[in-house]
């Protein structure tokens, strides 16, 4: 349920970015100042974990299909809800530019609607209440159960507001919401069953684990939901007046439901009833709509002018599609003459290594095993593509002289344990 | 489990990518952030109808995949690999959205259609953008950037410590994984009572783990800072690079360039 750059319009995507990045700055402050530093490589283990969990499949009984685990629950549950927040926000960075899961623009609407609604409402107003300190079984997995249901339900709805908010898709709210809500309830369940198997697992093997994640629900009231409603509120306002170039998705999309008559046809009565929900839930009425006919003055006047309804506001016509076909082509020349430039620049000396662009990047890491990769690169000290190089002399731009030294010490070194990796970041 | 494995091998194909060395790696990371802000904010301003307008906006990142030397196919075979979420919502609006809005020739197009095709090219322009980016800078670098533009620094270690680890606990599941998919025959074994026991081995394991790096951070004298081999300063090519992509993405919001050379050459200049 990652929210995508493509369905977001920059108004509801900056807002929600602005708000994440004010619920970030405030949790910082927050974990900044409890002084156990404990938390700080926690933070950064579990977030892995959490990666790595989510890669992991389980079949789901009775439907034979397969699920993951979500994981932000099970976060707030060791962490607390502000720690948690930064390590749920910093994984969802993280697919946002490995997997482009939704892209960069969505990453706000994301870290809001995984991170913010587990972390300071299903947790503290459902979870904590109803498992309080010391839960028996029963009390984990009934908590587990209604906090990932609740979690994940608004998580959904969230999905769904920014959805029609933003006005590409051209889905009704309600019909969005009644495919939504019921596939969440079911992934709700499942996240919850298995967040109380890992909860009663852990709990009996470290129950000290659990001990001091005392938030109580008060003080998230009264400090960080005001604040970032105001926030999204102020910034969604701001962004709308200032950048919305097309902010009329909303309008559109009613007028559709309601105006067309060749669409409402037989469904009269449920589209009426849509609409009128619809209506109720546009709870932006002066939002500012611009008439789409004034953007597009100014030298494309006389072509959109040709009798069409709308044709302004597509500047899509026989030339458009002539047009578009004849810059991709020129887009694709510009990269064949880029790519010819950067393979001369290449067959220089000082840069040969790169006289094979594809292919070497991928032999790396099981050559020198991965363990050993993922040190290396995190140091960014080592040669990128060692094998190629056949003389021994340091790389002229290298900032670290000691390059090719490194490379060899990392290829006799396939079977270092562990923790002695681990250590090795406090070095340099 | 190969597809445990396929997908971290993919993952550090990308990381790789990033230990190039053309002129637009060697770019401070900050002036890449930037400009491809930029670019996403414009791509997804436009009309929800607009299609042809979006096709100029291509030539960000083609030209930089040319230039920063990446390999096309890799990247374009991941971005075809489109959020299914996309597609899933997307597929809903020729069939809700049915009033035709475009005539070419015996061709009628629904505006459905329209902002179906705008939703793919959006999703392709804006993932495509996002991979660049990384493959261009690389992950420790985009961090850093971002930190050195606003971000909090407790969410900065917490990033650069979440890298640090995605490598080593991925492949620690991904074995886990494995072990559990070649003890149980088929479907059998991998139920959800399994999984919640080995998920909570491999965070008991994570957390001593956990333990392990603060001891060796206290010994070490961790100053909560991550030092880089690569150190690039804002200069004159950071400038040239944002000015040159920003005057350019912003003419290509303003003037619909497809409409333009397509009016030039149907010789019906406005």
């Amino acid at each position: 349920m990652h929210m995508a750059d493509a369905l977001l319009s920059p108004a509801v995507g900056g807002a929600m970015l602005a708000a994440a990045a004010g619920s970030i700055a405030y949790c910082s402050a927050k974990v900044r100042k409890e002084v156990d530093d404990r938390k700080v490589p926690l933070m950064g283990v579990l977030g892995a974990f959490l990666f790595a969990a989510q890669m992991i499949n389980f079949t789901i009984p009775a439907t034979g299909s397969s699920g993951h685990l979500g994981g932000g629950l099970l976060l707030t549950i060791l962490l607390g809800p502000y720690a948690a927040f930064l390590t749920i926000a910093s994984v969802l960075v993280v697919q946002a530019l490995f997997f482009a899961d939704g892209g960069l623009l969505a990453l706000g609407c994301n870290i809001i609607n995984l991170g913010i609604f587990p972390a300071f409402i299903a947790y503290p107003f459902i979870y904590r209440p109803i498992a309080g300190l010391n839960p028996s079984t029963a009390r984990t997995v009934a908590a587990s159960l209604a906090a990932g249901v609740a979690g994940l339900q608004l998580g959904a709805f969230a999905v769904v507001l920014e959805t029609t908010l933003s006005g590409i898709s051209a889905l009704p709210f309600t019909a969005f919401v009644s495919m939504m809500q019921p596939i969440h309830l079911g992934i709700g369940i499942v996240e919850g069953i298995v967040t109380a198997l890992i909860v009663g697992f852990v709990h009996k093997a470290r129950p000290d684990i659990f001990t001091n994640n005392d938030h109580s629900s008060a003080s998230i009231m009264k400090s960080i939901i005001p604040g970032f409603l105001a926030l999204a509120l102020i910034t969604g306002g701001f962004v709308s007046w200032f950048a919305s170039q097309q902010p009329d998705g909303l309008e559109w999309s009613i007028n559709k439901v309601t105006g067309k008559e060749e669409l409402a046809g037989s469904k009269d009565g449920i589209h009426g009833a849509l609409s009128g929900i619809q209506e109720k839930l546009a709870f932006l009425p002066d939002y500012n709509f611009k008439k789409p006919e004034v953007k597009n003055r100014g030298e494309q006047e006389p072509q959109a002018n040709d009798g069409k309804k709308g044709g302004n506001r597509l500047g899509t016509s026989l030339s458009g599609i002539v047009g578009a076909l004849i810059t991709l082509g020129l887009a694709v020349l510009v990269g064949l003459i880029l790519r010819k430039r950067q393979e001369k620049a290449a067959m220089k000396p000082h840069a040969h290594e790169h006289a094979h662009p594809h292919g070497h990047g991928h032999e790396h890491p099981h050559r020198h095993g991965d363990q050993i990769h993922s040190h290396e690169h995190f140091h960014e000290h080592s040669h990128p593509h060692p094998h190629v190089h056949d003389h021994s002399a340091p790389h002229p731009e290298d900032p670290n002289p000691r390059h090719s030294h490194e490379v060899r010490v990392a290829e006799h070194s396939h079977d270092h344990p562990d923790h002695e990796h681990e250590s090795h970041e406090h070095k340099h | 489990m190969s597809s445990i494995d396929g997908a971290i091998l993919d993952f550090k194909r990308l990381d790789l990518l990033a230990f190039g060395d053309t002129a637009l790696h060697r770019l401070d990371a900050r002036a890449k952030v930037i400009v491809t802000a930029l670019f996403v904010m414009l791509v997804v301003s436009h009309d929800r109808y607009q299609l042809a307008a979006l096709f100029p906006f291509v030539i960000f990142p083609v030209a930089l995949i040319a230039a920063g030397n990446l390999p096309f196919t890799y990247i374009a075979r991941k971005i075809l690999l489109l959020c299914p979420f996309v597609i899933v919502v997307g597929i809903f609006n020729p069939l809700i959205d049915r009033a035709i809005l475009l005539h070419l020739g015996p061709f009628a197009i629904s505006g459905g259609w329209l902002s179906f095709f705008s939703i793919l090219t959006r999703s392709i322009l804006t993932v495509g953008s996002a991979f660049t980016l990384l493959a261009l800078t690389g992950f420790p670098a985009v961090c850093r950037a971002l930190e050195q533009l606003g971000m909090p620094r407790p969410f900065a270690i917490q990033l650069l410590f979440l890298y640090r680890y995605i490598f080593v606990l991925t492949e620690e599941g991904g074995r886990a994984a494995r072990a559990r998919q070649l003890r149980s025959c088929g479907k059998k074994g991998m139920g959800i009572r399994s999984f919640g026991t080995l998920i909570g081995n491999l965070l008991l394991r994570t957390w001593q783990r956990a333990e392990r790096v603060h001891i060796a951070m206290l010994s070490r004298g961790f100053d909560g800072r991550f030092h880089s081999g690569r150190e690039t300063k804002f200069g004159r090519n950071e400038l040239v690079f944002i000015c040159g992509w920003s005057i350019f993405l912003l003419l290509l919001r303003f003037v619909d360039l497809s409409q333009l050379i397509g009016s030039i050459f149907l010789g019906r200049l406005p």
